[in-house]
């Protein structure tokens, strides 16, 4: 399977006068996860707009391989599409035929067997969520990118959801950033964590995570992980 | 659940038709005690006995069809070209900026200042009255369609991106369904409009239909035909209205009322 890479040198970005990111570097090998932590501000969304290719940055070079969808922190869910409707996008290549087989399939995956036909509005904050990452993998983009996909979910849905992206991703690996404030979420699941600085934001600090899938919460390896990144984002106890 | 759902369908018929129950005995007593003078309103009984008179001479029917005819055409019109002119004006920012003063000018303008020239262009008749409410109901849908384009969530764009959604798919697919329910209110509250310029048209630039039928029975004051037309236009508009709230049940549509 073919996931895609990301290249980024230098790389600046402003909003009129207000710089947000600063000559920021980084390399993600293909089926590589990173994480991204940082202050609120700092230029997280604002650093996924442009791996996306929706923003073009001020200054500096960014390469990228393969195809990437975003999971976004509103909600990106079209409210006029059914649960079914919005898996389906994520195939238009396919004929009805597969493309019904397909989305039963992902739809089995995300756990709602059942609420094929419901409209997002009908759906819970967690399900809904289910949903979009649904709709991101359906069909095998390269790049999964993922703006705190969990925030507005209570602690142990959150925990839930973790095992559930693990699952569809051992399914379907391919190269995942995730921005999150949840350093436990980024330190369980990523294979790198990045720190952002206060805006103007640089990456500040950078910590690769070689603990065996699946990890726990309460792993060893992922607990001493997530003090490092609180120590070096300045938390001391 | 189930008790709470008839009961709440009962409210809906039985409170309005209190209401109207009410101003019809109103209505009824004041004429009756002599509050309200025949000179100023017609008695319930001068009201149905014009109408039985319009009815049977099927004049009342012709002058029905008439309106309906041209509220039909004039909406279908000002629909049939206002949504996708909204559409373009809330996606192309030069057609935005070459035709949004044109068309706040002509929603300022009052309809009815046009009557002159519609009645010099056209003539007395079907043809100006239907250009009446064109030219009164396509600068406001337009305007509103624009408006709710503006507002769709920039995250349906970036979906769409990431989706393939280009071009005609974008605007079909997303922009299009993104405004749906607010252009159902666009649709009524355009309807509504309608009505208003059909009557005022009507009076001054046709020859039949319920407006006309009040200005003919103004003429000849008989007060009582004037309250026929009136019924007429007030049952019809309410009906037309109730039509068009049937579509905010769709499911494409509902999601808008829902959240
Ligand atoms: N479209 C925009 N126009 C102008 N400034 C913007 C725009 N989007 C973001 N900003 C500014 O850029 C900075 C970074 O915003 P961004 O959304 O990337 O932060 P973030 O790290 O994702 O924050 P959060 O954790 O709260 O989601 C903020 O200070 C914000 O004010
Ligand atoms: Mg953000």
């Amino acid at each position: 399977m073919s996931t895609g890479s990301i290249s980024i040198k230098g790389l600046s970005h402003s909003y009129g006068a207000t710089a947000v990111l600063k000559d920021i570097h980084l390399d993600v090998s293909p089926g590589e996860f990173v994480a991204i932590v940082g202050p609120s501000g700092s230029g997280k969304s604002t650093l996924l707009s442009l791996l996306s290719g929706y923003l073009k940055p001020t200054s500096g070079v960014l390469e990228r391989t393969g195809t990437t969808r975003t999971v976004h922190q509103a909600d990106g869910l079209y409210p006029w599409l059914t649960v079914e409707g919005n898996l389906a996008l994520g195939l238009p290549k396919l004929d009805a035929a597969s493309k019904r087989r397909a989305v039963s399939d992902m739809v089995g995956r995300i756990g709602l067997t059942g609420f094929e036909k419901a409209f997002p509005h009908a759906l819970s904050g967690g399900m809904r969520q289910r949903v979009e990452i649904g709709r991101a993998l359906c069909g095998g983009t390269d790049v999964l990118m993922l703006d705190e996909p969990f925030s507005a979910l209570d602690y142990l849905t959150r925990l839930k959801m973790r095992g559930e992206l693990c699952r569809l991703l051992e399914d379907q690996p391919r190269t995942v950033i995730l921005v999150t404030h949840d350093i436990e979420e980024a330190t369980q699941l990523a294979d790198r964590v990045l720190v952002l600085s206060e805006r103007p934001a640089s990456i500040v600090y950078e910590l690769k995570i070689d603990v065996p899938r699946p990890r726990d919460v309460t792993a060893p390896g992922v607990v001493d992980a997530t003090k490092a990144v609180l120590k070096a984002m300045g938390y001391e106890p | 659940m189930d008790t709470k759902h008839i009961r709440n369908s009962i409210n809906s018929w039985l409170y309005p038709s209190l209401t109207f129950g009410t101003l019809l005995l109103i209505w009824w007593l004041a004429s009756a005690r002599g509050y309200l003078s025949e000179q100023f309103f017609p008695t319930p009984a001068a009201f149905v006995t014009g109408f039985r008179e319009e009815f049977a001479s099927g004049s009342l029917l012709r002058d029905t069809l008439a309106s309906l005819s041209r509220v039909a055409a004039g909406y279908a019109l000002s629909v049939a070209a206002g949504v996708p002119l909204g559409m373009i004006l809330g996606t192309v920012l030069g057609a935005r900026l070459a035709l949004l003063p044109l068309l706040n000018f002509l929603r300022s303008l009052s309809p009815l200042a046009w009557i002159p020239f519609a009645i010099f262009w056209i003539g007395i008749g079907h043809g100006a009255v239907i250009f009446l409410i064109v030219i009164a109901a396509l600068p406001t849908i337009a305007l509103s369609t624009m408006a709710a384009v503006a507002g769709i969530p920039k995250v349906y764009f970036r979906v769409a991106q990431d989706y393939d959604l280009k071009g005609i798919h974008r605007l079909t697919r997303v922009i299009f369904p993104a405004i749906l329910p607010q252009l159902v209110t666009t649709l009524r509250v355009a309807m509504g409009l309608c009505w208003l310029v059909m009557v005022a048209g009507e009076m001054l630039a046709g020859n039949t239909g319920l407006g006309y039928l009040i200005h003919d029975a103004n003429n000849g004051l008989r007060l009582d035909l004037i309250v026929v037309g009136m019924v007429m236009i007030g049952l019809l508009g309410m009906l037309c209205d109730r039509l068009l709230m049937f579509l905010t049940r769709l499911p494409g549509i509902r999601w808008g009322y829902d959240r």
